[in-house]
């Protein structure tokens, strides 16, 4: 279970995740990743409060990734242990930036 | 030697086969339920939570790729085993279908190296579980794919 809360200022917005991002809650992601990120030109995903990601959450993320690279540039801020080891088992700590 | 804790034995040392395993259709929906049955088991061994979210994440990649790819398009059932060794404490989880042979062990790792623009979406999740638990392998047996993933939780 996970859930979203995203603040918006200008071309700005923060996507902040509370709980797991998973098989069962990725694509309440994916679709905040195709339907509200037009117009966004920084995006920061803050995960302090997420517990862990399986590969499901990693998809979207790079397809959030990818789309940024487009329009803007994103961040993902706060990340946990396990969260920052599976970044880095995966390759992912070398494609975002993590602050 | 190795001793194997049964989970869930009752007084006549019959297996009790509800504590032990769970056996449920194999549906994304069913995840949780999976999660919280085998997070029982490794709450009540004292099991650190990063072990815990490490064996979460296993579940979700292993059982979600059941419920997805074993019975397409129709669903089935999945079976999940939980056994604990003792020196060191050891979980030993099984995840058993008997949907398409299909062996995930046999895919080539995924190239980690790529660029974002470069990297397909997908892929990874096979590959989590291998580097984050300490082994996994798979059998083909009597029309089941059975696949074990095996997990120090404790030094002693």
């Amino acid at each position: 279970m996970m859930t979203i809360t995203q603040t918006k200022t200008d071309s700005s917005l923060t996507i902040a995740l509370d709980g797991r991002l998973d098989t069962t809650s990725a694509p309440d992601l994916e679709a905040v990743c195709k339907n509200g990120l037009d117009g966004v030109s920084e995006l920061t995903i803050d995960m302090e409060k997420l517990d862990y990601m399986s590969s499901a959450g990693l998809r979207v993320i790079l397809a959030m990734q990818k789309r940024m690279l487009e329009q803007g540039s994103m961040k993902v801020v706060n990340v946990n242990d396990i969260i920052m080891e599976i970044f880095e088992i995966t390759g992912f700590a070398d494609i975002l930036t993590i602050e | 030697m190795k001793c194997i804790h049964c989970i869930g034995k009752n007084d006549n040392n019959r297996p009790s086969f509800t504590a032990q395993e769970m056996t449920v259709e194999a549906t994304i929906e069913n995840i949780p339920a999976v999660i919280e049955f085998v997070d029982g088991h490794l709450v009540a061994l004292g099991c650190p939570p990063k072990v815990v979210w490490q064996i979460n994440i296993a579940i979700d990649e292993l059982f979600g790729n059941i419920a997805h790819y074993a019975y397409d398009p129709d669903t089935g059932p999945a079976t999940v085993r939980v056994e604990v060794e003792d020196d060191p404490m050891t979980v030993l989880i099984t995840f058993i279908d008997h949907g398409k042979p299909y062996d995930p062990l046999a895919a080539a790792d995924p190239d980690t190296t790529l660029s974002a623009e470069a990297r397909k979406i997908g892929g990874l999740g096979v590959f989590l579980v291998k580097k984050t638990m300490d082994d996994i392998s798979y059998e083909y047996r009597n029309g089941q794919n059975i696949l074990h993933i095996r997990k120090r939780i404790r030094d002693k």
